[in-house]
């Protein structure tokens, strides 16, 4: 057995050991293999396979009709049904959180008929189909033709109004998608105080500070670290529930596309301008919802992970130097593989 | 039984009147009848087995647990109530809080607010109070980093300091409403034994300043040290008060004996 591993300093007395725990062995000069992942490998293979037939597929397959789905994708209709769904969402979407945020402040209150009341709330808005209850609030006139002020539980009004006329189909979709978003909202803000440390609320509560300081600055800036990941599933999904209003025919995008396919027929590409809107939008609120929440995260990290946009330039810059053959320089806050290269 | 009224017209600050309090969660008695006065200035330790109630009485001097029977006053003011006619009003919330400001809390587990910085935790109360504007509060806070040897962390946050580090910003915290009375509440039984001694140093710096204390804590060679008086309690009754000498020098009740000839 001949030896291939450098020896550096052998003392000529002892005998020569070949076995790697010789003491002369330098291991910083030993070749590292590393194990062959094989299941990896071809799973990997066929990922690759079946995307590529993906892609191909949308580029040849005709039914596609890409120049169809070009001449609608900005269309004036589509758009003005986009600012409606976006509307949709603000309005909804706030209205649902701040209503969440006092369900949950009333879930949890000491008093039982308000904590009760929130119980109830919930329970009978997560009870109900978004798509029944929409339907429900636009047909309110055939239960309660009018709504007014006036003396209680009689059929005294001082004002009084239709309420088909009070309740528009925007209106209908706005109240359904609010209470349903609320009664969502309300355990998700829950949770998030919930996981706040008692110690801070005593140690404020100490400090003497009133309660709405306490709320505000104490517990749901420490809660929103747990809130903000499930709010913003919230958020999107709201965003594409809008397209449920599409029932009480309200112009939102995903309707407009239903209009102008029962129209033309070219139902494939309709519907592919309506997914890629829905995409784009989602993913501008997925990069949102990054910085949000590594806003929230200051404090509770030592140290706040880079952006994408900080991880590529560092990259660009490592490369960069490396191209001018000189050392990269070594970021002060160097992430552990770098380190370890 | 008749409960005593608390002392009218009293001028000093951080008198500390315990009377005939009584607390019990459920069935299970954690303090029973226990009266206690701690003057002006003066540094109280309270010793005593694990769920002896120490800390409970410790909680009740700022009514961060309410008690369900007696009173507990600082300076002639009662705590969570007020004295009208023959009843007891309980004090609404905003009373409460400004009582609670006389009474500063230093709690075993530091309880810094994680998401803002050191400085920030300090000026957080005496801005939200409206007791200091934002730049006298600073002010104020980095002249208490600065007493508590810690003012180059001014802009660090919680997670980035050592235990002690963050005690003493606790401590700092707590200073910034100029309370009458501190409550310690085993500020260091969280911590790396090593650490214990940045904490005691600036816990002693405070006694020397005329500061009533009232400290829980299981460091018998710092309650000897610091105290004026030990109270030793077990089971929701106090069966030793005296000057450390007395107490750990001499105890004459045998529950004492033995707590201090396991702890020693």
């Amino acid at each position: 057995m001949t030896s291939v591993l450098p020896r550096t300093t052998v003392d000529a007395d002892t005998p020569v050991r070949h076995d790697v725990h010789a003491p002369g062995t330098d291991f910083g000069a030993l070749t590292v293999v590393h194990t062959r992942h094989w299941g990896r490998w071809i799973l990997g293979a066929l990922v690759v396979f079946v995307v590529a037939q993906l892609v191909w597929s949308l580029f040849t397959e005709p039914g596609y009709h890409w120049d169809v789905f070009a001449k609608y994708f900005f269309a004036p209709a589509i758009l003005r049904g986009l600012g409606l769904t976006l509307l949709l969402t603000v309005v909804a979407g706030s209205i649902g959180f701040v209503a969440g945020g006092v369900l949950a402040l009333m879930r949890l209150s000491k008093s039982p008929l308000l904590s009760s009341f929130a119980w109830a709330f919930i329970w009978f808005f997560r009870s109900i189909p978004l798509l029944v209850q929409v339907i429900v609030w636009f047909n309110l006139g055939y239960l309660y033709p009018t709504i007014g002020l006036g003396i209680p539980f009689t059929a005294e009004y001082f004002v009084e109004f239709q309420t088909v006329s009070l309740i528009s189909a925007f209106a209908a979709a706005v109240l359904g998608l609010a209470l349903h978003q609320a009664a969502y909202s309300a355990e998700i803000i829950r949770g998030g105080i919930l996981s706040v440390d008692q110690g801070q609320l005593e140690a404020a509560a100490a400090l003497g500070l009133p309660a709405r300081v306490r709320v505000t600055r104490i517990i749901l800036p420490q809660a929103a670290r747990s809130i903000l990941p499930n709010a913003f599933n919230e958020i999107i999904g709201l965003l594409k529930g809008t397209s449920i209003v599409s029932v009480i025919a309200l112009s939102e995008v995903f309707y407009v596309t239903q209009v102008i396919y029962n129209r033309n027929h070219m139902v494939i590409p309709m519907l592919a301008v309506a997914v890629v809107w829905y995409t784009i939008l989602t993913t501008v609120l997925s990069i949102a919802q990054f910085y949000i929440e590594r806003h929230f995260a200051k404090g509770s990290v030592r140290e706040l992970p880079p952006t994408p946009i900080q991880r590529a330039r560092r990259w660009v810059s490592e490369q960069w130097a490396r191209l001018e053959d000189e050392p990269a320089p070594v970021p002060a806050k160097a992430a552990p593989e770098e380190a370890r290269s | 039984m008749t409960i005593t009224a608390p002392a009218a017209d009293v001028a000093t600050r951080g008198l500390v009147e315990i009377r005939s309090v009584s607390k019990s969660y459920g069935a299970h008695e954690v303090l029973h009848d226990v009266s206690l006065t701690i003057e002006p200035g003066e540094v109280v330790t309270i010793l005593g087995p694990s769920g002896s109630g120490k800390s409970t009485l410790l909680r009740t001097i700022n009514h961060l647990e309410s008690v369900d029977r007696g009173w507990v006053a600082i300076d002639g003011e009662l705590i969570g109530y007020e004295h009208r006619g023959d009843r007891l009003f309980e004090l609404k919330e905003r009373e409460i809080l400004k009582r609670r400001t006389q009474v500063g809390v230093v709690f075993q587990n530091f309880n810094l607010f994680p998401h803002l910085t050191a400085l920030a935790n300090i000026i957080e109360a005496p801005v939200a109070l409206k007791r200091l504007s934002k730049a006298d509060a600073r002010q104020l806070a980095l002249g208490l980093l600065e007493r508590v040897g810690l003012a180059d962390k001014a802009d660090a946050y919680p997670r980035q300091l050592s235990g002690g580090q963050q005690q003493r910003v606790a401590i700092a915290r707590a200073l910034a409403l100029q309370p009458k009375v501190l409550l310690f509440d085993e500020p260091t039984s969280a911590l790396d034994p090593e650490l214990v001694g940045e904490v005691l140093d600036v816990i002693r710096d405070l006694a020397d300043l005329g500061t009533t204390l009232v400290i829980v804590t299981h460091e018998l060679g710092f309650a000897r040290e610091v105290s004026d008086r030990i109270v030793f309690i077990d089971h929701g009754r106090i069966l030793e008060v005296g000057t450390p000498a007395d107490v750990l020098g001499n105890p004459q009740h045998p529950r004492t004996k033995d707590f201090l000839g396991k702890a020693l």
